[in-house]
């Protein structure tokens, strides 16, 4: 069960004609997609559009009426694979996962998709996750569009643009025999507001029907001579298919005063931004009337050459805003001009940054910059001539800690990291990699354990080089969800078939939790619709690998570091893989939490344990947080003039995972930690003895009290 | 040639849209907050639009809420989906580090911004790694908020919050209310809570009490003030030691006002620690340092040491720890940190584990020496006991344990441990004795070296170690004028990291002028 849950939001997805939807922009495209008939849709979980496929989990009931056929993808690969089934039907298909690495993944897919061509609408939702907020390398994936000759729709970021561009896609691509990446970033993803909709669609031919009368055509099949043909019916049918119907459909648009000497050539999804810079520039008013004419490209491939060129006629100067590198627009529409012998000057990366994300500030600094070139007089006196002197604010870049994302509190992987970290104390450092998912958070200090990511399920076969073994193995790290993504074949197995000398930590946590919790399969939780409860040691004895230790207890850094040490110093040459299970602890809570408070209301027993540090035996030397970095385990200062330093300190989040206990025992660290169990509903025999031995300790506690001098409370 | 526009007067409804941003923590509810905004401010009749960044970012991490409004109109309006520097009329930040990363991305600016912050600390993992006290400064935060912000609210929300059975979502909605920058009545606030329906009696709590902090209404809470008069460093005990304690007591109240205090505490610590004559001894020692210091210095010398000869005395030994472990006082503390009530019961479990070192720390001195040097001894003596222990001490078998050892201090000072505890403390304390005529400021700096001893086995060791390396070190910087000021420097770089790795820098770059 995915950690965010939309049972609630998914009744939405129900409303008809004349409805109005308020939400987020995710659930908005479920809706639309809903809305314009879809057969089938599918994906992988990523942000930005992890919550996409949460909330298409959630919807599978409603889906089920319509007909629609919900599929959670193993990888982008099959997602995309998956929609072969628009090749040969007139079906329409989604399928959403994360740009770039989602679509790296799917590119195999979508290559050879590209080339068949689709009959029914083939949509590729993609969360473009470029900028603040993102946990990958920064790139686009318009270049894929570019390539494989796909069409890329980058809407203006509110609901009724998004909603719409759904429905343009999948005609688009009906229209011209291919497939449509509707691109959102990270905020679209996640932007609220309302819109109209409509009744919901079954599809006109349902998988099933479509399964039930096969159809084939060796024409679409990628093989030669048929994709000499596909190449050529690329660019002489399809791509002027693609023109004709976004000319006619007006899919881009035209914003502001018909005559004047400048424009601004937007990304779609980069409107509201511009938008803003000109507003607070006076050249905009709220609903973004605008005195620059914008022409705001919702299709960023292909581009129109001819409308282009009109918007560009008259005009002495104009900006492209296209965020991220390279600028494959700019270069695109500066070639037009070139070709036509334009005399009209193009801007863009000059006066806006070649890389990184468009914020606020940078537009506004890149259209003023623009303005200064193209119409000085336009810009605000303000602008032109600053008078005030802003107030100097302290520089706090050396004051505030970077705060970079990790493991939560009472997370399972932790003393996985830790017990890495204390083999490291013990036999020197290991070459050592990461892979994707919350284990790579392990690189970070405290641990710094790991040194690169190579791609999701990647991380040993990026170890693959120095698989020959030698005097120190190296280690590498995979999770549960890379497994089964792509680690099963490409790391495992690679591991296997080249006899690696090395050592794989599998860091199962029962979900791709990374994403949001969403169930893989090796998931413990019973899923209706979904097999789970697949045990990655029994896929890897399938595989071959013969030396595997399976570890039920993260928790047991002693056992750990037991397994690793054994991992790196047997005699057995070959491949050794450790599986370290334990349940993401998010989840766990999410879970749990709400059982333990009902069984406590009913009078049932139960123990909910917590941790602590006794002040008075805490040195301060936070050796303990070097080896955890839990959340809830901080540090206090003392209301004591003899010490210096903060002390440990656990606070009421603590969830009583024990790795603080186990770390201070393997690592002899110190004595003050304790835990305390809270019994709630004692049995009364239980209660009973307690009192008794209460009564003992007491009259030990005073009588030796009774010879001695003391200070009165506990250091707090 | 330009064709020309003429400029235009700004649109004054664009001034009119609300624009806020939230900046928590992940996991700290900040969805929660923005979601209650948002509901309020569209059943009070205002376009909302708001956007967040979830997925693994939120992991613990940094992470920013925005939203935008505007009173509902005709057509609706544009609204920018991130915050912009210099464009922000509220920032909410749910930590205090947060409220200093607003003002450091330039969310908080004199013309415009409302600015709500939480002083409490959720301490970023580079603050707590440091061996030493890592903890950023949040005056110097506060300081730039107070010159950033057009109107600053600064309460520790978490701990209102949490005193109200609720979160900080809660008391933070509440100073946004109280804070009167949005043109919403305060009903408005709590219908939005109300309608959230989720925990809704507490959230109102909390959200009261966050309302009346903004509005500076907040009742001062007088009992924890006077709790930290009380006195700290009395002892309590039976009436024939009183009369030897008052004595201590009366010789410590004759020392020199600057030394006064800490000779206090550091006497009420190894009394507690030891006994009365033990605190004898402490005075002891601290007159031999007094002796060779001057009032004319301050008593510079002489407060450092009756800081640090009372923590060396009190030394971390097994009997201390079962002694702290058994002691009536803690247990009713835990049972009110983990709130226990009286319904429940508790368990406690101790992390124990002693090594052949406490082991034969333990033994009568000469034959813990003998033990202590002899290979064979210690590899047996760890293999009977280095193993971690998990003491039951709400139970009798191990508290019967801890409470014995706990009861040895009668034989702790012929122990092999203090017979090492004494013989390092006489040496460093002699070694810094010896710098005093020659160069006072570093005889100081020595003393204060004592610090970098502490932790317990592998970090104790390792800090002797940097203890030594430094003092070592001040051995060749003797008779040099900066001397004193390289020694305060070597001994702050040994707290940045466990390693020591920037005091071998520091030490690399002694060696290299000296």
């Amino acid at each position: 069960m995915a950690e965010r849950s939309f049972k609630a939001e998914v009744e939405h997805l129900r409303k008809g004609d004349g409805d109005v939807f308020t939400g987020e922009g995710i659930l908005a495209i479920t809706k639309a997609l809903l809305e314009n008939g879809v057969g089938y849709v599918g994906g992988y979980q990523g942000a930005p559009i992890s919550h996409l496929m949460d909330v298409l989990a959630d919807a599978e009931e409603l889906m089920g009426e319509l007909g629609v056929r919900f599929e959670a993808n193993a990888s982008e690969a099959a997602a995309a694979a998956m929609l072969a089934a628009s090749v040969h039907y007139p079906i329409r298909g989604a399928v959403t996962f994360k740009g770039p690495v989602g679509v790296n993944v799917a590119s195999d897919a979508l290559a050879n998709l590209s080339s068949s061509g689709v009959t029914g609408g083939a949509l590729v939702i993609v969360g473009e996750d470029y900028g603040e907020g993102s946990s990958i390398m920064q790139e686009r994936s318009h270049g894929f569009a570019m390539k494989s000759q796909f069409w890329m729709l980058d809407p203006r970021p509110n609901l009724p643009c998004i909603t719409k561009a759904v429905k343009d896609g999948f005609e688009l691509s009906e229209a011209s025999n291919t497939p449509v990446m509707l691109m959102v970033r990270i905020r679209s993803c996640h932007v609220t507001g309302s819109f109209e909709t409509k009744d919901n669609q079954r599809p006109p031919l349902t998988v099933a029907e479509a399964a039930a009368n096969p159809r084939s055509d060796f024409n679409r099949v990628v093989l030669p001579p048929m994709s000499y043909l596909h190449e050529k019916d690329k660019i002489e049918n399809r791509w002027p298919a693609a023109e004709k119907f976004i000319r006619d459909n007006k899919l881009n648009e035209v914003f502001g005063p018909e005559k004047a000497p400048l424009g601004i050539v937007v990304q779609g999804g980069m409107y509201n931004s511009v938008i803003r810079a000109l507003q607070r520039l006076g050249l905009a008013d709220i609903h973004g009337e605008t005195d620059v004419p914008l022409y705001v490209l919702n299709v960023t491939y292909p581009l129109l050459k001819d409308e282009f060129d009109n918007f560009c006629a008259g005009k002495e100067h104009v900006l492209v805003v296209e965020e991220g590198q390279p600028d494959h627009i700019e270069q695109q529409l500066g070639s037009y001009l070139y070709k036509l012998e334009r005399k009209v000057k193009l801007h863009g990366k000059d006066v806006l940054p070649m890389a990184g994300e468009y914020t606020g500030q940078v537009l506004l600094d890149g259209v003023t910059g623009f303005l200064k070139i193209a119409a000085p007089e336009m810009l605000p006196g303000a602008v032109r001539a600053p008078n005030a002197e802003a107030p100097a604010i302290p520089d706090l870049t050396d004051t505030v800690p970077i705060r970079p994302p990790g493991f939560c509190t009472g997370c399972p992987e932790r003393p996985i990291f830790a017990a890495m970290k204390l083999t490291e104390q013990e036999l020197g450092k290991h070459q050592i990699t990461g892979d994707i998912g919350c284990h790579l958070f392990g690189v970070l200090p405290p641990f710094e354990i790991g040194g690169s990511t190579m791609g999701y399920g990647l991380g040993p076969a990026s170890n693959a080089a120095f698989d020959g073994g030698g005097d120190k193995r190296v280690i590498s790290i995979l999770g549960d969800g890379g497994f089964w993504h792509n680690g099963l074949s490409t790391s495992i197995g690679n591991m296997v078939f080249n006899k690696s000398d090395s050592v794989a930590v599998i860091v199962d946590n029962y979900y791709s939790a990374a994403t949001g919790g969403q169930d893989v399969m090796s998931s413990r939780a019973h899923n209706d619709t979904k097999s789970t409860n697949n045990p990655i040691s029994k896929a890897l004895k399938g595989v071959g690998v013969e030396w595997v230790r399976q570890i039920d207890r993260t928790y047991d850094v002693g056992k750990l570091r037991e397994v690793l040490r054994e991992a790196l110093t047997t005699d057995y040459k070959g491949p050794k893989v450790i599986v370290a299970s334990s349940e993401c602890m998010l989840n766990k809570q999410r879970r749990e939490k709400p059982l333990r408070n009902k069984a406590i209301k009913e009078g049932r027993r139960m123990e909910v344990p917590r941790f602590g540090v006794d002040a008075d035996v805490c040195t301060g030397d936070h050796a303990c947080i070097r080896l955890s970095g839990c959340p809830s385990l901080s540090l206090k200062r003392l209301d004591d003039p003899l010490r210096d330093d903060p002390v440990a300190h656990i606070d009421q989040t603590c969830v009583g995972c024990g790795n603080c206990g186990e770390v201070a025992d393997t690592a002899v660290l110190c004595p003050s930690f304790y835990q305390a169990d809270v019994v709630h509903n004692p049995t009364r025999f239980e209660r009973w003895r307690a009192d008794k031995t209460a009564q003992i300790i007491r009259w030990l506690q005073d009588r030796r009290d009774a010879k001695r001098l003391r200070s009165e409370g506990v250091t707090t | 040639m330009n064709m020309v526009l003429p400029q235009k007067t700004p649109d004054v409804r664009v001034e009119k849209i609300i624009k806020l941003a939230v900046m928590a923590v992940g996991g700290q509810g900040g969805g929660v907050l923005t979601g209650w905004i948002e509901a309020m401010a569209r059943a009070e009749g205002y376009v909302c639009q708001a956007t967040s960044v979830a997925g693994v970012a939120q992991r613990t991490g940094a992470t920013i809420y925005y939203v935008e409004m505007a009173p509902k109109g005709a057509l609706d309006p544009v609204f920018a989906l991130a915050p912009a520097a210099g464009d922000v009329d509220v920032l909410i930040a749910a930590e205090m580090m947060e409220v200093g990363r607003a003002v450091m991305r330039g969310f908080v600016t004199p013309d415009r911004t409302t600015l709500i912050g939480s002083t409490h600390r959720a301490l970023a993992v580079s603050e707590k790694m440091a061996p030493g006290d890592g903890i950023a400064d949040a005056d110097e935060v506060r300081a730039a908020a107070e010159i950033a912000a057009q109107n600053l609210i600064l309460e520790d929300m978490e701990g209102l919050a949490v005193g109200a059975g609720s979160v900080i979502s809660a008391s933070l909605f509440g100073a946004l209310a109280g804070s009167g920058a949005l043109p919403f009545r305060r009903e408005a606030y709590e219908n939005a809570i109300r309608a959230g329906g989720k925990g809704v009696e507490p959230s109102l709590r909390a959200f009261a009490v966050g309302f009346d902090a903004a509005q500076g209404k907040l009742q001062q809470t007088a009992p924890a003030a006077a709790e930290k008069e009380a006195a700290p460093f009395q002892l309590v005990g039976p009436e024939a030691l009183q009369a030897e304690w008052t004595a201590l007591v009366s010789r410590a109240d004759r020392l020199p006002e600057p030394v006064h205090d800490l000779a206090l505490a550091g006497l009420a610590k190894v009394v507690n620690f030891q006994d009365c004559a033990y605190g004898a001894l402490y005075l002891d020692r601290l007159d031999t340092v007094l002796a060779r210091d001057s009032a004319a210095r301050d008593w510079r010398l002489s407060a450092e040491a009756a800081k640090y000869i009372a923590n060396a005395m009190a030394y971390d030994d097994i009997i201390r720890v079962a002694d702290l472990k058994t002691r009536a006082p803690r247990f009713t503390h835990i049972r009110q940190e983990m709130r226990a009530g009286d319904a429940n019961l508790m368990q406690l479990t101790e992390y124990f584990h002693p090594r052949a070192e406490e082991i034969a720390g333990l033994m009568p001195a000469r034959l813990g020496a003998r033990v202590e040097a002899s290979d064979k001894w210690m590899a047996r003596l760890n293999r009977w006991f280095d193993k971690g222990r998990r003491l039951r001490t709400d139970r009798l078998p191990a508290f019967l344990m801890l409470h014995f050892l706990g009861g040895l201090k009668g034989y702790r000072l012929k122990t092999h441990r203090h017979a090492i505890e004494v013989a390092h403390l006489d040496n460093w304390l002699g070694r810094c004795l010896d710098e005093v005529d020659a160069d006072y400021a570093l005889a100081v700096e020595l003393v204060k070296c004592r610090r970098l001893i502490k932790g317990y086995s592998d970090t104790h060791a390792r800090g002797l170690g940097k203890f030594d390396k430094v003092v070592d070190a001040a051995d060749l910087l003797r008779g040099r004028e900066d001397a004193a000021d390289w020694v305060a420097r070597l001994r702050e770089a040994a707290l940045q990291d466990a390693d020591g790795e920037a005091l071998d820098g520091a030490i690399a770059t002694v060696r290299s002028f000296v």
